[in-house]
């Protein structure tokens, strides 16, 4: 299988981690990802709350990058995915948007490549091969497997089910973990108004770890830098604010992949968290 | 929570009109069923709930809605969007009004001048580096916020895990994005 990759703009920062394990393991999955020569940023949520043009503009730029490549494209950032799925659905269904749009990018978008999140990818391409190839199965882990908005709405662009979705359930059963069934698996995180507005983020992820917690998770796992970093950096500040004792490891699915497949735990990241999963990691199997 | 008078029904229809073409939103069609709201997960901080933002679109309520601080609290987690029995997007409805209320230069206070400064800045740094500079838009948006030593701890704990990065990343055809910011600027300003 190939695809494009749009690597995102915390691939190197925020989401290291994320990016690492998710190029590792779509190697070891027989996935080749190429990125998509010269990439810029998406426009997130800050161009699509200004203008219209603007967001479909940033996000055509790269589709049409990575159309030159004949590829379908993927992203694993969940915001990223977004942007560039929306942008290629609205763009194919108005030619005269399409047109407005390469007049300003100066590319030439058509719409022929599908946007896919690494999810997807690595859920349809895995299939029955997981079980065999997990050397080092999940036993002892129980996730909540959180996917968060952007992955699962708006319709359109849903890469699962956006009210149960279950395609990092499937991959993390089949690795020997546990899934927990809750409530809270698309319950938004509050995302960028984190930077803003951090104490309506800390109430939303309190509930979120509480709920993960109750159903007796030991772990997270998510598919979104934004998530991740809500619920696994600002735990340390709703322990503080909120005098809870919270210590959830939160991982990227890829990560947690990359485990069971056997990967170095440095070359994944998985110590470069605010929670320490090394007590967690430890027990399995 | 705010009451709501009705007096002075359809206080502007060119409003309504606009708010329904721009979201593509045929905002008529909300029953009010309150749907929308019973799943936001930011109604309980916001000034007017989704669904009466709704209702107020179509009375053409355009001054209470540019200024409330709903339309900035509203995440785009799209939760409303796929339960409307209706089939509308309310999620894209908050999104026009952003986008209007900028436009028509409302002075924002509170929660939504934070995210409005946090949203200028994001896009200070892809108009500058085509990418978002992170460490960048961080400090920026903590020194016009007057809080300049907000998320410290935060910065700290991933300088800690080696993931702050000093100097932006930036593609090489940054001409190209120059062109989108001012290709944009030039046509919004047609349209006007
Ligand atoms: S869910 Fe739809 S119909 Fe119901 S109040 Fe909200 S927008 Fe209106
Ligand atoms: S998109 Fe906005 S209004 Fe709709 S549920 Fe999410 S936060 Fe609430």
């Amino acid at each position: 299988m190939n695809y494009s990759y749009f690597p995102g703009c915390c691939h190197h920062t925020s989401a290291r981690e994320y990016d690492l394990s998710t190029r590792l393991v779509c190697k070891n999955l027989g996935i080749n990802l190429t990125d998509v020569p010269d990439w810029s940023c998406c426009g997130s949520t800050a161009a699509h709350s200004t203008s219209r043009l603007l967001a479909l503009a940033l996000s055509a730029r790269n589709l049409a990058l990575a159309e030159e490549t004949g590829l379908d494209v993927t992203a694993a950032c969940a915001a990223c995915y977004q942007r560039l799925a929306l942008a290629r659905h609205e763009l194919s269904g108005d030619g005269d948007l399409m047109k407005k749009v390469n007049k300003i990018t100066g590319k030439k978008y058509r719409g022929d490549i599908k946007v896919k999140s690494i999810l997807d990818v690595v859920h349809e391409s895995a299939g029955d091969q997981l079980e065999t190839m997990a050397v080092k199965p999940l036993k002892g882990l129980k996730v909540a497997c959180y996917y968060g908005c952007l992955l699962v709405r708006p319709g359109e662009i849903s890469a699962d089910d956006p009210e149960n979705p279950r395609k990092m359930d499937i991959i993390m059963e089949k690795l020997g973990a546990r899934t927990v069934e809750w409530g809270y698996k698309t319950e938004c995180c509050g995302a960028s108004l984190a930077v803003s507005n951090e104490d309506i983020v800390i109430q939303l992820v309190e509930k979120i770890i509480r709920n993960a917690v109750l159903a007796g998770a030991n772990s997270i796992v998510t598919a979104c830098p934004l998530c991740h970093f809500n619920l696994d950096v600002r735990q340390f500040k709703i322990n503080r604010n909120l005098g809870t004792g919270y210590r959830l490891p939160v991982f990227y699915f890829t990560q947690l992949m990359g485990v069971a497949l056997g990967l170095n735990f440095a070359d994944i990241g998985v110590y470069s968290h605010f929670v320490n999963p090394t007590k967690l990691l430890r027990s399995i199997g | 929570m705010e009451t709501v008078s009705l007096n002075g029904l359809m206080e502007s229809r060119d409003f309504t009109d606009r708010v329904c073409r721009e979201s593509g939103q045929p905002a008529g069609n909300c029953y009010q069923c309150g749907k929308c709201t019973a799943g936001c997960p930011l109604a309980g901080t916001m000034d007017i709930p989704p669904n009466r933002v709704m209702r107020m679109v179509q009375l053409g309520l355009k001054d209470r809605l540019l200024n409330s601080q709903t339309i900035w609290i509203c995440a785009f987690c799209s939760t409303c969007t796929v339960r409307c029995p209706r089939g509308l997007d309310p999620a894209r409805v908050m999104e026009s009004l952003r986008i209007m209320a900028r436009r028509e230069g409302t002075a924002l206070k509170g929660r939504g001048k934070k995210v409005h400064i946090f949203n200028d800045n994001f896009l200070d740094s892809v108009k500058r580096f085509g990418r978002m500079f992170e460490l960048g838009t961080m400090v920026g948006y903590n020194l016009k916020c007057g809080t300049p030593f907000k998320d410290g701890d935060t910065g700290l704990i991933m300088f800690l895990q080696g993931k702050l990065k000093f100097l932006p990343e930036k593609p090489r055809e940054m001409d190209e994005i120059s062109r989108i910011f001012e290709e944009v600027q030039r046509m919004e300003a047609e349209q006007k």
